[in-house]
């Protein structure tokens, strides 16, 4: 049965890669191979324009109890414990369909998360969207956020931060980033790997129906452009009730040991989890597609092996325990079948009943593929477009103003209302209140702070110095709330890598991240790669999104963003040295341009433990990181939050050459916004800046100083709501 | 005394209603297709999506054989405490008047919210109900989270809960976040013993994750029922 080459380019592989194919075999590969060796070669499941520079990430640290490889990253967090945490992408199926796009990114993420035995205890999300003038926009924020909303609240998982940001080059080609955290006794955790000869291979959760066929190659590997609607059959449709069942059932079969391994169905179905669970193990693994339970009877076996249905886990039992799995499996509902065997042969071979109907080695199917370098060329100038929303000689007051009301700025409370923020009685911190989330945990004594970031707009303008800005944002987030980093997961999101320009922002973006982890010393435990994302005018911003674990030790000691109390004094931390360059006023004016200027790792860092260490003692009334719209923004959303005016003076700034205009509105990494007691903040070397109180935000900055009425920033900065 | 939270396929917020329990006295989960409750003396039915709620909110859980027990302990006057989906659950089975309809802004909503707490004692109800001055009531912070919590009732309903002083909980002036009839939040059986309330008194039992005004709840519905 063999195929015409005409299939291969169907389904997303050249030519020599079909040839590369045909000589690993020995032969032409039948229908159902091809189907598996199409989705696992592709890039969603194979990396292979990204393998080779992910090498440089730094993955070891004394904390880290799973790196990557597996489903997910784990660091320990004392106690017997371990934090298990992913960041994963579902941008062509939510930009196809924003709801069950969304959704089922949540659903995907979350097992990836109890793959490992951790019980997932957060959930947070980076969203990006065109402009919301335009109605498509508007469309799938709403849906996405609908869908992010539906899968978690419904499955008990609170959603306690994240980030939206709205730019041009998102408008065809919107990013769903889900981040899920799990908490795990480091003793129960389990891996993927396949392992026993003679186990038993069991397929838990939902039935197996036509959805989601084709998604790995198909969406998740080529630009998009027109006739997506027709792809509209290729999105998965989440249950987060099944989730949930399925979600309790493995934890108990884990708490019971009746688990060799276990791995989620994720992207490519069957296919990628027996194939990838085998590889992993050395072994052989035979599947008879006879045997999983179907939606509808007449799937041809290369749909059964590719189908993307969602809720679906798979294991390996010894076959002593087979019955007790079945029976629980029984008692949460949710469906269970033997579906094959682990073997010695080191091919995946695909049966249907007695018939042999596809045979591969694991080898060429995992590990195969080809691993390509990119060509990467710098492109000259700003290659995205432009466009004016202030006029010049605009007020500073009507900036500030402007800039507040930015639906990147302004604040999220439509969006993060519609997700439950407090289940699970972990949540210290809840969204908008501090920089980064707070989560106890009564389990080992302490808690955990997250945060998740990734400006893709000064990505844009510099992918190497605004990609170690991502790290640093997160850093400085888990500082203000008195974290030290453990680990980091990243999603990177970018174009097409076969272009030079592209493939040139991925290989300065990824250096850079390696650059940061290593001089922060904070170890990259897992992470996902979305490459492709393009639309007719062009690639996104280059995003890569960075997730941040941290621990502290006492959640009580953590301050907020807000201020307190009138009198207080105000003052800066850091070396922040803000500039125009990329920054949120940069583009309203329709000035955006190549470059930034190159962070100070090690002066941030060092920022960053002074930060922290106040926290931890309690000797910080508020703390804030300075982040988009500059300094101004950042003192506004603190005297916001407490219905507390303030009066600054912002011409210290000057000292470090910043004009009066970066001063109130410049961007940069390094700069904390602090308050409480005078002494206490200059004995930190922090730099006094002014006052709490009354109910103005009154900023003096030379020739640009300003006056805004509390009430009239709040409105701006609340206007958010689609 | 010892308190069982129900655990239905789907449930949530059961392991916290767990813990808030467990503040008070003895709580274990109680599985949903148990009949024998195993000596309870108390019931919280908690919150959160049983059986998917994809047909209607509670709509399926109310048949379960641990509901059945319930109904029968609710009738020999023990404490039985709804939260959210378990309020949903409770007027599904008939053991509190009224429905929960979808927000009036057709989403779910999470938000912390005052809830002013009405005793059972008539003086507190008068046909003005809701109006009246309520400067000695207590106010409790305690959030909500749901899609479906539009507490609704035919008028003369209404009128009824509030003269028999069955309204429990409502939402504090201007914070009503669901278009609820006369802003009620919760309410309770004729005899007192059955409250149902859609905001979570489960994620208010802790300073650190906000508030611990949601104990109150609970020692509330204590009080007010016979322990089985």
């Amino acid at each position: 049965m063999s195929v015409g080459t005409a299939k291969h380019r169907e389904l997303g592989l050249t030519d020599s890669e079909f040839a590369l194919i045909v000589e690993q075999m020995g032969r032409e590969p039948n229908v159902v191979e091809l189907a598996m060796f199409s989705l696992l070669w592709s890039e969603h499941c194979a990396y292979k324009h990204s393998r080779k520079l992910l090498k440089q990430l730094p993955t070891e640290g004394e904390r880290v109890v799973m790196g990557p490889g597996e489903n997910a990253g784990a660091v320990a967090v004392g106690n017997g414990y371990a934090v298990a945490f992913k960041v994963e992408s579902h941008n062509h199926p939510s930009a196809v369909e924003p709801f069950q796009g969304a959704a089922t990114g949540v659903g995907g993420i979350l097992r990836d998360v109890f793959a490992i035995g951790a019980r997932p205890i957060a959930i947070l999300d980076s969203l990006r969207f065109g402009e919301l003038d335009s109605v498509r926009s508007r469309h799938l924020l709403d849906g996405a956020v609908r869908g992010i909303g539906h899968y978690g609240n419904s499955i008990g998982v609170p959603n306690v931060g994240g980030e939206i940001y709205f730019e041009e080059p998102y408008e065809h080609n919107c990013l769903v980033n889900a981040m899920c955290l799990g908490l795990a006794k480091t003793e129960d955790m389990v891996r993927a790997a396949a392992a026993g000869i003679g186990n038993t291979v069991v397929l838990m959760g939902a039935t197996t129906g036509r959805d989601g066929i084709g998604g790995a190659s198909v969406l998740a590997s080529a630009e998009l452009g027109e006739g997506d609607e027709a792809k509209r059959p290729t999105v998965q449709i989440g249950d987060p009730f099944e989730e949930s069942k399925v979600l309790e059932c493995c934890l108990e079969l884990l708490e019971k040991g009746l688990l060799v391994s276990l791995q989620d169905l994720g992207a490519a179905g069957l296919t990628s989890s027996a194939g990838e669970m085998a590889a992993a193990g050395g072994v052989g693994i035979d599947i008879d597609v006879a045997r999983v339970p179907l939606r509808e009877a007449d799937m041809e076996p290369f749909e059964i092996m590719v189908s993307e249905s969602q809720e679906r886990m798979l294991a390996v039992v010894e076959p002593a325990r087979v019955p007790e799995v079945l029976a629980v499996c029984e008692k949460w509902q949710t469906g269970s079948a033997e579906i094959g065997v682990v073997t010695d042969t080191g091919q995946v071979r695909i049966l249907r009943g007695e018939e042999v109907v596809g045979d591969m080695p694991v080898a060429a199917l995992v590990d195969g593929c080809p691993l390509y370098d990119l060509e990467p060329a710098e492109p000259e100038g700003w290659i995205y477009g432009n466009r004016a929303t202030l006029a010049p000689g605009t007020s500073s007051e009507d900036e500030l103003l402007a800039l507040l009301a930015a639906p990147s700025i302004a604040s999220k409370r439509w969006a993060f209302e519609q997700y439950d923020s407090v289940v699970g009685s972990r949540t210290v911190r809840r969204p908008e209140s501090a920089d980064a989330a707070v989560l106890q945990l009564p389990e080992s004594g302490n808690a955990i702070a997250v945060s998740i970031d990734g400006n893709g707009r000064r990505v844009a303008c510099d992918p190497h110095a605004g990609t170690i800005e991502a790290v640093l944002e997160c850093a400085q987030n888990l500082a203000c709330v008195g974290a030290e980093p453990l680990g980091l997961t990243n999603c990177l999101n970018f174009g097409n890598p076969e272009k030079p320009g592209t493939a040139w922002q991925l290989d300065r973006s990824v250096a850079a991240l390696a650059e940061a982890c290593t001089a922060l010393g904070v170890p990259v435990v897992g992470g996902n790669v979305s490459l492709y994302n393009e639309g007719p005018e062009g690639p996104i911003y280059p995003t890569p999104v960075v997730g941040m674990v941290g621990e502290l030790p006492d959640p009580a000691q953590v301050a907020g963003s807000s201020f307190v109390a009138a009198g207080d004094a105000i003052a800066l931390i850091g070396p922040f040295s803000p500039t125009f360059a990329g920054s949120e006023l940069a583009k309203q004016r329709g000035a955006l341009d190549k470059g930034l200027p190159r962070p100070d790792i090690g002066a941030v860092a060092a920022a960053c433990a002074t930060v922290r260490d106040a926290v931890r003692a309690g000797r910080l009334a508020s703390v804030h990181d300075v982040s988009d719209g500059g300094l101004a923004c950042a003192l506004a959303e603190c005297s916001i939050g407490a219905g507390l005016g303030c009066r600054v003076d912002v011409q210290h700034l000057r000292d470090r050459g910043c004009s009066p205009e970066e001063a109130l509105f410049g961007e940069g990494s390094g700069g904390f916004l602090v308050s409480g007691e005078r002494a206490v903040l200059e004995e930190l070397g922090a730099v006094y800046l002014g006052e709490v109180g009354g109910g103005t935000i009154e900023i003096a900055a030379g020739d640009r100083s300003l006056v805004v009425g509390l009430g009239t920033a709040e409105s701006a900065w609340r206007s958010l709501d689609i | 005394m010892i308190w069982g939270v129900l655990q239905f396929p789907g449930s949530c917020d059961e392991r916290d209603a767990l813990h808030a329990c467990s503040l008070l006295g003895e709580a274990r989960l109680v599985w949903h297709e148990e009949r024998d409750l195993g000596g309870v003396d108390a019931v919280v039915v908690p919150g959160g999506f049983s059986y998917g709620d994809y047909l209607r909110a509670g709509a399926i859980a109310r048949f379960s054989p641990a509901m059945e027990a319930v109904a029968e302990l609710a009738a020999a006057g023990a404490p039985v405490l709804g939260i959210c989906n378990g309020f949903q659950v409770l007027c599904e089975a008939g053991l509190l008047p009224g429905a929960l309809l979808l927000n009036e802004s057709m989403r779910f909503l999470c938000r912390q919210l005052d809830l002013i707490a009405e005793g059972a004692s008539v003086e507190l109800s008068s046909p003005e109900g809701h109006q009246l001055d309520r400067s000695s009531a207590e106010v409790l912070s305690i959030p909500a989270k749901h899609g479906e919590g539009r507490y609704w009732a035919p008028d003369e309903v209404l009128d009824a809960l509030e003269a028999n002083g069955q309204v429990a909980y409502r939402y504090a002036p201007g914070q009503n976040p669901n278009g609820s009839a006369r802003d009620i939040a919760g309410v309770r059986n004729e005899v007192g013993n059955v409250v149902g309330l859609m905001p979570h008194p489960e994620h208010a039992v802790d300073p650190l994750t906000g508030s611990t005004d949601g104990l109150r709840v609970f020692e509330a519905v204590a009080a007010a029922g016979a322990p089985a």
